[in-house]
């Protein structure tokens, strides 16, 4: 049976001279070498010049805050759930009287963390959070570690500062800042 | 001799002697380059503008790595390998002719270490010796995989030196000296040896790449077979040694090569050149401007087969060891006799060219044989699809 009809018989026949002689050959090939040589290089010269990333990139995680800046996260642990690697794990508290400014709703994460050496990077703790609370940034890549005690990122980590608001990607598609 | 010329030789030589490790030094340099280039990348950019520094960084790594010494391995052997690597590599570099004279103090002082009347010879013997640094120091590692990369370098080198030496041979036979000087000397005026021994260029070139142990005749060291060959044990500086004595072999080799078959310093129209120079500078600083323009006309020359070893390291891929020796004894040596014998009828009827009475052969045998494949092979298709 034959599957395509890119099978070609094998030439088992003595080589000629042209091909004893390897210098045809030789030439031959010098001359796809040296094309090569005069060819535009697509090297990136990296700490300078950086890669754009993809519109979809998936890079570090960030927790979220509302308008307000009140954390959005609750606790429910739809994302550890959804986690393949199981890297997320996380606490819930209730929440005071008088943080009605620091927490949105009356269930909060008092321990947030994400192992950075579990994660795969899937998204698909993004896909399940029903608050829009936490987002794989689109411009942010995971730092390297050198410790095994920084592998764990907490919420000190995780929670975006209030003066420098992180990027979800979101509003390139939908023109809404979140 | 004079003091003034006496200092003067003695200036070329020592310059000699700089530029041969200078070059060999930015040799490393230019073969990343030129593998990165032939390979769609970049290559050494961040050691100083273009990477210009990187054999400097490259060596202060080499000075700064551990100096190790196999326990069972013969000390003072260990050491003496790399040493009579470099040295022999170095000596050869003192009869290459560099440039026509110069004109000092109304003497004509060569651009030459020495001119012997045996620098070919001398070339020779000195390149041959270099196999015994590779040998001692694979030898005296005492470890199997040097052993045997020490055995291919020995046995590969005395193979290509029958080959290389009978090729010169029909050389020697035109210029009836062994003097290098002579021989370029003999070249001036585009009588180029190229023109005249095309099927001894080959073979030459194709030796010297072997003698160096250049890809594709890289067996004593390599890395698939025999983990670093003959340097498997070395580290540090001893290492970069060996390395390096590669890397001055190459430059020795180019440079005879462009001396014995690319007219050396020669190059067209430098009669005219000369004349013009001395008649608008006079006669002392015009013959020496001329003789410059020689010089770096020979490095431009030197420089491109440099370049040609390395477009070959990243074009061809290694010889099999039989083929490697197939090709030695059984192709090279047959056809350097026969270009002797073609080269001396040529010389028993006053004729230089010979030579290309084989190049011409060839080329019929190999259109006719091509044509005649190619028939055989659009009918055994034909029959296999029908």
């Amino acid at each position: 049976m034959q599957l395509t009809n890119r099978a070609r018989k094998t030439d088992k026949s003595p080589m000629t001279l042209a091909e004893r002689l390897y210098i045809p050959a030789i030439a031959g090939g010098l001359g796809t070498t040296i094309k090569h040589f005069f060819r535009k290089k697509p090297t990136i010269q990296y700490p300078e010049q950086k890669r754009e990333f993809s519109p979809v990139f998936r890079g570090l995680h960030v927790l979220k805050r509302d308008e307000q800046g009140r954390e959005r996260c609750t606790a429910c642990g739809l994302c550890a759930v959804a986690c393949p690697a199981e890297a997320i794990t996380m606490t819930g508290a209730e929440r005071k009287k008088g943080e009605e400014n620091l927490y949105r709703e009356e269930k909060y994460a008092a321990v947030y963390e994400i192992n950075m050496l579990r994660c795969i990077f899937c998204g698909l703790c993004e896909e399940a959070c029903p608050k829009a609370a936490i987002f794989l940034q689109p411009d942010k890549v995971a730092p390297a570690f050198f410790e095994r005690d920084e592998v764990i990122f907490g919420k000190d980590r995780l929670v975006e500062k209030m003066d420098d608001r992180a990027s979800t990607g979101i509003e390139k598609y939908t023109g809404v800042k979140s | 001799m004079e003091l003034s010329i006496l200092i003067v030789k003695s200036l070329i030589i020592l310059v000699i002697f700089g530029i041969t490790l200078l070059i060999a030094t930015y040799s490393t340099y230019a073969e990343r380059k030129v593998a990165a280039f032939l390979q769609d990348r970049p290559g050494p950019n961040r050691a100083g503008p273009f990477g210009l520094l990187q054999p400097i960084a490259d060596a202060g790594k080499m000075f700064f790595k551990e100096e190790f010494i196999p326990r069972q391995a013969s000390t003072w052997l260990f050491i003496l390998g790399p040493c009579l690597a470099m040295i022999t590599a170095l000596m050869s570099s003192a009869v290459v002719p560099f440039g026509d004279t110069i004109l000092v103090d109304g003497k004509e002082v060569m651009v030459q270490g020495i001119d012997v009347n045996i620098g070919l010879l001398y070339v020779f013997g000195v390149v041959s010796l270099g196999v015994y640094g590779i040998m001692i120091g694979g030898w005296a590692s005492n470890n199997k995989f040097s052993l045997l990369g020490a055995i291919r370098a020995a046995s590969q080198n005395i193979s290509y030196e029958l080959a290389m030496g009978l090729s010169i041979i029909a050389i020697l036979m035109m210029s009836g000296s062994l003097s290098l000087r002579t021989i370029v000397e003999q070249q001036h005026g585009m009588n180029w040896n190229i023109l005249y021994q095309p099927v001894g260029f080959i073979l030459f070139l194709t030796c010297a790449f072997a003698e160096c142990n250049r890809t594709p005749f890289d067996l004593p060291e390599c890395e698939t077979e025999l983990i670093g060959g003959y340097h498997t044990e070395y580290s540090s500086m001893k290492l970069g040694f060996y390395l390096f004595a590669e890397y001055i072999n190459m430059f020795i080799s180019s440079a005879v090569i462009s001396t014995l078959y690319f007219g050396g310093y020669n190059y067209p129209g430098m009669d005219w050149v000369r004349e013009t120079l001395t008649g608008s500078l006079g006669a002392v600083a015009g013959h020496n401007v001329a003789t410059l323009i020689g010089t770096i006309v020979f490095f431009g020359k030197t420089f491109f087969f440099i370049f040609f070893f390395m477009w070959v390291r990243w074009t061809l891929p290694r010889f099999r060891y039989d083929q490697l020796m197939n090709l030695g004894w059984k192709s090279m040596i047959p056809i350097a006799i026969l270009n002797i014998l073609l080269t001396g009828a040529g010389l028993l009827l006053n004729t230089k060219l010979m030579s290309w009475v084989m190049v011409v052969i060839i080329v019929l045998v190999v259109v006719v044989q091509g044509a005649v494949a190619n028939k055989k092979r659009a009918q055994t298709q034909s029959y296999s699809k029908a």
